[in-house]
Formats: structure tokens, C-alpha cells, sequence
């Protein structure tokens, strides 16, 4: 048994020990938002936030996220209120299939918490992890840019 | 992946014996990028997992008696944003930071690196040119070991059943001296390197003569290895072409890399001298610019 905090919500959950914390979220939370691309922690469609720091979450082990705080996609938005980097992809257009998408914008998030106003080198280099075979990724760095500075899109 | 047993104990002698207890069949979990991924293809099946999440105390990065000790848990972004690290080991930090992705590096580990023994991975390659040393335990023991005694074989490192990496310990280097770690990545940013080197440089008080060096490699045999016979080159010369040259010649004799997708193996064994003659220059410039500093 072990108790999460999944998007401020307080969760215990039965797990085995080799349930991945993104089965976890998937099949015992209902949590769909995180998607399972390459298994091997490199695509970025996975990416969650565990106590604030973004990681790859189909090779976290659930039971390594016991007592912590994770967020998710799901927890983004407020209310009906999307979350600024949400309303941004939508206006700037930062996605096309949308596989990807629950990744780039909690990278996004996370970016946004650890700089509020990157560079595009920033933006560049801290997304880098995170694939997109549709957008050719001018649209997501533009995006991520209008919700860092509103003003400026 | 397989079942297992899985135990998460908080302090590191409680850790000690569960290792002990399983031996051979315990593997040890710090961030598990490396080890979940293994267990995902089914390629490690072990019967427990002793994970080091709620270890006290091996998570420390601190300055100690000319060194910097990196604790096992720190993890290589701890590592590359430590303001201790840029300031005293600026290569180290900077190569933590060419790992992989922010991801990987908000979870992957110090400690877990070194005992993952990839021949691939960044970190030993700088801390084989560094000279540092591993610190290991286990119930009721403890040793040193200098790194590039460490790595045996590909994925073996010289860790008994029950023993566990708990920090490495890298000396400061001495005035006039400069480092460098660069890779070659054909594919993309967060790829292992096709050939990647370390030399760290130490000039006479002259700034001109060579006093000590060390090279080392990675992605270029079963293990990072340090090129010896390339440094042996380098003692109280001067810089110039030819030997970048030669020396870079020399490490290509000490390599033995394997052919896959990120180059063929005499690919690599060419692109060792260019990158070794590379490093060598940038570690030579950055000593010659701390010896003008000193004067």
C-alpha cells in the first residue's frame, strides 16, 4: 500500500512492486493524461512532475513516489481555467496529433517554475527530452514563449 | 518486469543488510533510470530491490581536505547546478549537465552511475581524468578504490554481493592546470556519446612544459579507460601540432570499441585521436590561462 498525492489530492493505492508510477496513474488512478511512448525514458510523453521536478514516469517505480507529491496534466488547469502554458499551445497552435502534448506542456510548467522568462536557447535546450514528430517544435517554443510573456504574443 | 521483494530501509546500515542478506540476488535502486529500464526488457530479474530513497546522509556534495565529495544520491542535476561543484570542479559539473535529459538527471545518481558500469555514460569518463576515488561499503566494511580501478567489464563493476557505492571523492586540481570533457553525439543531444574524453592538464610553473596529465575515454571499449599510453607522451613536453598529433595516435592504440548504431568500431577508433587531440587543446589553453591568472 502506498499513499500518493496525485495533483493535490491524497491517494492510497494497493501497487505492486513493479508497477510502474505511470501504470499506477493510468490504470489504478484513471489518470490517462500521461502517455506511455518508448518505455525507455527518452520521448518525454510520460513526463509528470514528482515534489515539483519533472522525470520520466514510465521508469519510476510507483512504490519511489510513496509519500510524495505528484502532478500530472490533469492537475494543470483550475476549475475551467486552463493553465497559461494549456491556453498558450491552444492559441499559438503548439501541437498537431496531440500524443506528446500532455508532456511538452508539463515540461513546459516546470520550465515556466524554474525560469519564468527563458531564453529560446532555454526553452530549447530544457525541451529537448521531450519528442514531437508532427509540429517540427517552432509552434511548442512559440507557445511556451507567449505564456512566459502574454504581452509579447 | 518480474516481481520482487522490495525494501526501502532508512539508514544506510539497515540498507547494508539487506544487501548482505540477498547477496547475488539484491540489486540496489537510487533513481532506477538505469536499473527499471533493465528490469522493463527483462534483462536484470532480481529477487529484491533495496531501494536507498529514505537513506540519510549520501546526498551530501561537500568540500573536504583539497577534494569534493559527492555523496551516492546526489543527483547529476544536484550535481551540475551545485555552485560548490561550478566553482571547484567546473569540468564535472559540466559534465553532469551532458547527461541525457533534465529527466534523467532530476533522478539518475552519482553513485548509481558509477555502479551501473555502462561504458557509455559521461560521468566516469570525467572522473577518471579527475583521478577520483569510490567509496564503498558494506555490512561491518568499508574500502577505497581508485576509479579506474573500478569498471571491470562491461556493466561489471568491482562491487562484491553486498557491497554498495555510498560517494566518490574527486580531488581539486593543482595550479596551472585546465580540463576539459567533450563528446561526439552524430544523432541527437541526449544520446550516448559515439567516442567521448576527459584530459585534465597540469602545467610546470614555466606554463609552457607539461608537469602531469591524464586522458580518458568512453564509449570506446567494455569500460571507460584511461589512456596511458598517450599521457606517458605528454610528461614535460611542450604543445605543438605534432604532438597533439602523436598523441592522439596513441590513444587510438588503446582503444578497443565495438561497432553499433552510433559508429563503426574503426569509426570510433579514428574519432578517438581527433577528440583526444581536441580535449588535449582546450585542457592545455584553460591550464595555460590559469598559469597566467597565478602570476
Amino acid at each position: 500500500m502506498i499513499r500518493l498525492t496525485v495533483n493535490g489530492q491524497s491517494h492510497d493505492v494497493e501497487v505492486p512492486t513493479y508497477r510502474t508510477l505511470l501504470d499506477c496513474l493510468r490504470y489504478d488512478l484513471g489518470l490517462t493524461g500521461s502517455k506511455e511512448g518508448c518505455s525507455v525514458g527518452v520521448c518525454g510523453a510520460c513526463t509528470v512532475l514528482l515534489d515539483g521536478k519533472m522525470i520520466s514516469s514510465c521508469i519510476a517505480l510507483a512504490v519511489f513516489a510513496d509519500g510524495r507529491e505528484v502532478t500530472t496534466v490533469e492537475g494543470l488547469a483550475e476549475d475551467e481555467r486552463l493553465h497559461p502554458v494549456q491556453q498558450a499551445f491552444m492559441d499559438a497552435g503548439g501541437f498537431q496529433c496531440g500524443i506528446c502534448t500532455p508532456g511538452q506542456v508539463v515540461a513546459a510548467k516546470a520550465l515556466l517554475d524554474a525560469i519564468p522568462n527563458p531564453s529560446d536557447t532555454e526553452i530549447r535546450e530544457w525541451m529537448l527530452g521531450n519528442l514531437c514528430r508532427c509540429t517540427g517544435y517552432y509552434k511548442i517554443v512559440e507557445s511556451i514563449r507567449a505564456a512566459a510573456q502574454p504581452s509579447r504574443a | 518486469m518480474n516481481a520482487f521483494d522490495y525494501r526501502a530501509p532508512r539508514t544506510l546500515d539497515e540498507a547494508l543488510a539487506s544487501l548482505q542478506e540477498y547477496g547475488d540476488d539484491a540489486r540496489v535502486i537510487a533513481g532506477g533510470t538505469a536499473l527499471v529500464t533493465m528490469m522493463r526488457q527483462r534483462l536484470v530479474q532480481p529477487r529484491c530491490v533495496v531501494s536507498l530513497r529514505d537513506v540519510e546522509g549520501l546526498g551530501r556534495i561537500e568540500a573536504r581536505n583539497g577534494a569534493v565529495r559527492l555523496g551516492a544520491l546526489v543527483t547529476h542535476r544536484e550535481a551540475e547546478t551545485s555552485p560548490l561543484l561550478q566553482e571547484r570542479l567546473p569540468v564535472l559539473a559540466e559534465t553532469f549537465r551532458r547527461v541525457g535529459t533534465i529527466r534523467i538527471r532530476n533522478m539518475a545518481t552519482v553513485g548509481g552511475a558509477l555502479a551501473h558500469a555502462d561504458p557509455n555514460q559521461d560521468p566516469p569518463v570525467t572522473l577518471i581524468a579527475l583521478d577520483a576515488s569510490v567509496e564503498i561499503q558494506r555490512a561491518g566494511g568499508r574500502r577505497e578504490l581508485p576509479i579506474a580501478a573500478f569498471f571491470r567489464d562491461y556493466y561489471e563493476p568491482a562491487l562484491e554481493p553486498g557491497e554498495l557505492v555510498t560517494a566518490v571523492t574527486v580531488p581539486l586540481l593543482p595550479p596551472a592546470s585546465g580540463a576539459s570533457f567533450i563528446k561526439f553525439l552524430p544523432r541527437t543531444a541526449d544520446d550516448y556519446a559515439t567516442v567521448a574524453v576527459a584530459v585534465t592538464v597540469t602545467l610546470e610553473p614555466d606554463g609552457k612544459r607539461c608537469r602531469e596529465a591524464r586522458i580518458a575515454l568512453g564509449s570506446v571499449a567494455t569500460t571507460p579507460l584511461r589512456g596511458r599510453a598517450a599521457e606517458a607522451l605528454l610528461a614535460g613536453a611542450r604543445l605543438d601540432e605534432s604532438l597533439v598529433k602523436s598523441v592522439g595516435e596513441a590513444a587510438k592504440g588503446e582503444v578497443d570499441p565495438l561497432d553499433d548504431h552510433r559508429g563503426s568500431a574503426a569509426y570510433k577508433r579514428e574519432m578517438s585521436a581527433v577528440m583526444v587531440g581536441r580535449a588535449l587543446t582546450q585542457a592545455w589553453a584553460r591550464a595555460r590561462g590559469a598559469a597566467r591568472e597565478a602570476e
